[in-house]
Formats: structure tokens, C-alpha cells, sequence
């Protein structure tokens, strides 16, 4: 269709440049100042190359959060990949009651501010007052610093991201099970599969695009998922403990005044994430069943 | 087994929030002794909680109207019409959708700083309208992937008609195309009032006077009171706060699900 160049502009202006100058612009400026030692809010600026990423090697506190990211995405990961499966398979095959009562449910975690999730985990977590601690002495453990311990600090804040994480990516893979055709399952059920064999031959190769899919959300959104909560909730404490990547980054570049040094940490995140997810996309690479 | 583990957290926050400060000294298990309203209004009143209320509702409805406003037409207008640059365009708002705001919400404040300090004003900080802009275009690139992929689906011939009997393009746009895509655009909201609502490093960076802040801010601030005046009524009043309205509007949308949001199209 044709129409008048002055309506094609007026309607894809204001987009475009509050695009650009909230969105491009910043993260242009990103890899641009990542080059630069920039401290405090003096205009003084000065370019010392890849000298940043020299000093990043050499920081203890980035290893180490470098280290709980890591250790964060594979955990939280994998359990939320294994729960989700295992509770959007079980709804969808199995006979039960309310499941749509069941879905609601799941998904709430997912509706609620980080915030709301820091605040719960950090009730929970409380030593005295808290559920965790009380559930522990029912069965008779002595109560653990779930936040205040150096070593726990990072597992708890696991669990709170595999609670908030496992009722998205159920939803998600219900949706794509329920499209995978009834007699598939009759066929199997004639030749006597088992339900376990149901699941590893027939679901999850009709579902790998959609899991495949998700392998990707995992690495980006549990970046970013463990810093809103680590911000909220322990805010890198004990004593840097529980510090991840963009709490670092975000420690540096807002609270220490360095920007330069806080933006190179972003560029380190930000080329491992992609690759990661370049790697995971290629190591899952199966042929499509398709139908 | 694993629903009891979702519901039971939020359902013990709702009752912490109704118990009196003596209570806390009790099992965390036992139900509260009453309906105390109190630390309702102790949140709302002594720990501004319902200034920031306020805050978040004005801050979430403006950054809507902005996003709407901006990306309605630019949705509209690359989902239909080709001219040159509409590559470009799209190809740099699908680029968008990978930007995480985590990572420029820092060189975003640095760049309102240097505005604020080159032009002497303090007008770029701690302002609810610079938030809800930045708001609005975070949301830009999801935003119009959304409306462009729902705007593809219609029909062209309502338009064809309208441009027989001599209606403009921008009116078209608005009276007969924008109410077409009804449903794309009540799941827009509703995905970015969510976001809006709940987001807090924006917020938490941008807002520093108290007066200005936004809800979930606020409950970072009371989670770091209670920790120190011991007054944990307060905290859980004011999480009961900040999810009571995702929370009913979780459930409404539970339902318009359900009855489906099939549009008529083009019949016969």
C-alpha cells in the first residue's frame, strides 16, 4: 500500500528515537566506556585500552562472583529444567483434578516483583523467626544462617530463584505438550511402553525445539533474575559471598563511582552470556522430529 | 507437593502481615491472634508506603499511555506499509529485544547526570516522567514485535474500503486498525503493567528523594528497617501492599482468559 511520506515519518519517529536514545545509545556507550578509566563525576576521562579487563583478571571479587554466577546458572538450571518437565508432564498426562488450579498456582511466583520474592526468601530465611529454620527443627537439625553463612548464602538464594523460576517454564512446556497428538500415546500404550519410556521417546523429542528454546532464556534470565534478587536480599553480603556478575557490575560502576571498570565488567557478562548460549544452541542441535 | 510449596510462602506472608509484634516471638506457624489492621496503616502512613502507592500507580499508567502512544503507530506502519528504512527499523528494534535493562541502567543514568548537569537544571533525575519514558521505551522493542506480529494477521481489506471512501491514513489508523487489535494490545498492557509495577533497579537508581520513590523501592527500604527497629508487622503489611494488585489482577485476567478475546473479523 502506498501512503504520504510525512505519516510513515510521524509514526515511526517518537519510536525510533526514544529507541535510540534510551536503548542503543546506552549500550553503545557501554563497550565505548568499558575502553576508558572514568571515576566520579569529574568529565575526566582518560583511554587506557584493554587495561580494565587486565585488572578484571586479577580481581579476587570478580572471580568470586564470576564463580557464584556460574555456579547459580547450572544449578538453578537444571533443577527448574527437571521440575518443570517433570510437573508440565505429569499435568498433562496424568488424571488430575483442578489441574487448571494447579497452573494458576505455579505461575504466581512469576507475577511478583523481585522484590516481593527477596522480601519472602529473606522472612523465610530469617534465624529465629523464619519457616526454613523451624521446619529444620521439627526433624531435629540445629537451625542454619541461611543468608549469614558464607558457604549457604549462595544455595539459598538458589532455591529462591528455582521457586520463582519452575511455574514459567512449566506453563511453557505444558502449552507445547498438549499439542503433541493423542494416538502417539495410544500407539505406545499399545506396545506396552512404560510411562517412562512415553516421556523419553515420544514427549520430550516432540518438545526439543520448544526446550532448546528455553536453554536460552535460562542463561539470560538467571543473569539477570540473580541480581535483582541478590540486590534485594543480601545485596553481595556476607562480605561479598554472594556477589554475582551484574551485582558487581552494578557495585562498581553506581555505588564505587568507577565507571569505566563497572562497564567492562558488563562487556565480560555480556560476550559470555552470548556465547554460552551460541554453545548451549549448538550442543543441543538434534534433528527435528516432525510429523 | 510442589504447589503447597508456592502457595504456602505467599499464604504465610498474608498472615504475618495481620499479626501484632509480640506474636513474632511465637511459632512462625501459628495463625494470628486476630484481624490487626494496624500495620496497614502503620505501613501506609508512617512508612510512606502510601506515597509510594501513589508513586508506582502514576509512574505504571503513564509509562502505558507513552508506550502505547509511540508504539501503536510505529507497529502499525511497519507491519503495512514498505518504504525504505523499514529494514532497518525492525531489524534494529529485533536487536532491542535483546538488551537486558540490567546492563544500561547505569550508562542511562550517567547520560540524564550529564543532562542535568549541562543544561543546570535537576529536571532529569527524580523525575516520575523521565522514569516512565525510560520505562516505555525499554518495553519499545517487545512492544511492537507484539502489535506488528497481531497487525500482520488482519485483514487489508477494511483498509481498502476506508481509502475507497476517502478516510485519511492517520484516521484509519486510529478508528478502524487500533480498535481491530484490541486483544494484542490488552496483552501489552497487561505483560508491561506487570513489569512496570514490579521493576525496581530503574526506579532505585533514578528516584533518590524519598518523596519520589516507587513501591518496590519502598520495600527495600522497609526490609532494611526491619532488620534494625525490629518492627516486622511493618515489612510484611507493605509486601502484602505491592502484590494485592498483581495479584487480583492475576486472577481478573484468569478469567477474561478463559472466555477468550476473539475479536469479529470479516464475516461471510
Amino acid at each position: 500500500m502506498k501512503t504520504s511520506k510525512s505519516f510513515l515519518f510521524f509514526c515511526t519517529f517518537p519510536a525510533l528515537a526514544l529507541f535510540l536514545i534510551f536503548m542503543a545509545y546506552p549500550t553503545i556507550s557501554v563497550f565505548v566506556m568499558s575502553l576508558y578509566k572514568w571515576g566520579g563525576y569529574s568529565a575526566a576521562k582518560t583511554f587506557v585500552g584493554l587495561n580494565n579487563f587486565r585488572a578484571l583478571m586479577e580481581d579476587d571479587r570478580f572471580i568470586g562472583s564470576f564463580r557464584n554466577s556460574v555456579i547459580l546458572l547450572v544449578l538453578v538450571s537444571i533443577v527448574t529444567l527437571f521440575l518443570a518437565l517433570w510437573c508440565a508432564n505429569a499435568l498433562t498426562r496424568e488424571k488430575i483434578r483442578a489441574k487448571g488450579l494447579f497452573r494458576v498456582i505455579f505461575y504466581i511466583p512469576n507475577i511478583l516483583s523481585a522484590v516481593v520474592i527477596a522480601a519472602i526468601f529473606s522472612a523465610i530465611y530469617d534465624p529465629s523467626r523464619g519457616l526454613a529454620n523451624s521446619l529444620l527443627s521439627l526433624v531435629g537439625i540445629e537451625p542454619v544462617m541461611w543468608l549469614g553463612n558464607r558457604s549457604v548464602v549462595i544455595y539459598s538464594i538458589a532455591i529462591a530463584m528455582i521457586w520463582q523460576a519452575t511455574g514459567y517454564y512449566m506453563v511453557m512446556y505444558m502449552s507445547s505438550m498438549s499439542a503433541v497428538p493423542h494416538s502417539l500415546y495410544e500407539a505406545a500404550d499399545i506396545e506396552g511402553a512404560s510411562r517412562k519410556t512415553k516421556f523419553f521417546s515420544v514427549t520430550l523429542p516432540l518438545i526439543w525445539t520448544n526446550v532448546r528454546t528455553t536453554l536460552t532464556f535460562f542463561i539470560i534470565s538467571s543473569i539477570n533474575i540473580s541480581f535483582l534478587l541478590v540486590r534485594a536480599m543480601t545485596g553481595g553480603g556476607p562480605d561479598g559471598a554472594s556477589e554475582v556478575f551484574l551485582s558487581y557490575m552494578y557495585e562498581q560502576a553506581y555505588t564505587n563511582s568507577s565507571y569505566g571498570y563497572g562497564m567492562a565488567i558488563g562487556v565480560v557478562i555480556f560476550v559470555f552470556s552470548f556465547a554460552l548460549s551460541a554453545l548451549v544452541n549448538l550442543a543441543t542441535r538434534r534433528e527435528i522430529v516432525e510429523l | 507437593m510442589l504447589a503447597i510449596s508456592v502457595a504456602v510462602p505467599v499464604a504465610w506472608v498474608f498472615m504475618a502481615s495481620l499479626k501484632q509484634n509480640s506474636e513474632f516471638y511465637e511459632s512462625p506457624w501459628k495463625l494470628p491472634e486476630g484481624f490487626n489492621f494496624k500495620n496497614f496503616t502503620d505501613a501506609w502512613y508512617d512508612a510512606n508506603m502510601g506515597t509510594y502507592f501513589i508513586n508506582s500507580v502514576f509512574v505504571t499508567l503513564m509509562a502505558i499511555a507513552i508506550l502505547l502512544a509511540v508504539a501503536l503507530p510505529c507497529a502499525y506502519v511497519l507491519s503495512r506499509f514498505s518504504f525504505r528504512g523499514r529494514g532497518i527499523i525492525k531489524a534494529l528494534f529485533m536487536g532491542g529485544l535483546f538488551i537486558n535493562v540490567s546492563y544500561i541502567v547505569v550508562p542511562i543514568f550517567l547520560m540524564l547526570v550529564g543532562l542535568n548537569r549541562s543544561l543546570q537544571v535537576t529536571f532529569f533525575l527524580n523525575n516520575h516522567f523521565v522514569l516512565a519514558l525510560v520505562y516505555a521505551s525499554t518495553a519499545l522493542p517487545f512492544t511492537i514485535y507484539l502489535l506488528q506480529s497481531y497487525f500482520a494477521t488482519l485483514p487489508r481489506a477494511y483498509e481498502e474500503a476506508a481509502y475507497v471512501d476517502g478516510c485519511s491514513p492517520f484516521r484509519t489508523m486510529l478508528q478502524i486498525m487500533v480498535p481491530m487489535a484490541r486483544p494484542s494490545i490488552i496483552t501489552v498492557i497487561l505483560f508491561n503493567f506487570l513489569s512496570f509495577w514490579n521493576e525496581y533497579i530503574i526506579a532505585l537508581t533514578f528516584m533518590t528523594d524519598d518523596v519520589m520513590k516507587t513501591l518496590p523501592v519502598g520495600l527495600m527500604n522497609l526490609m532494611k528497617a526491619q532488620n534494625a527497629a525490629a518492627q516486622y508487622g511493618k515489612m510484611y503489611a507493605g509486601l502484602v501492599i505491592v502484590m494485592l494488585p498483581t495479584l487480583i489482577l492475576y486472577i481478573l485476567v484468569q478469567k477474561k482468559l478463559t472466555e477468550g478475546m476473539t475479536v469479529g473479523g470479516i464475516k461471510g
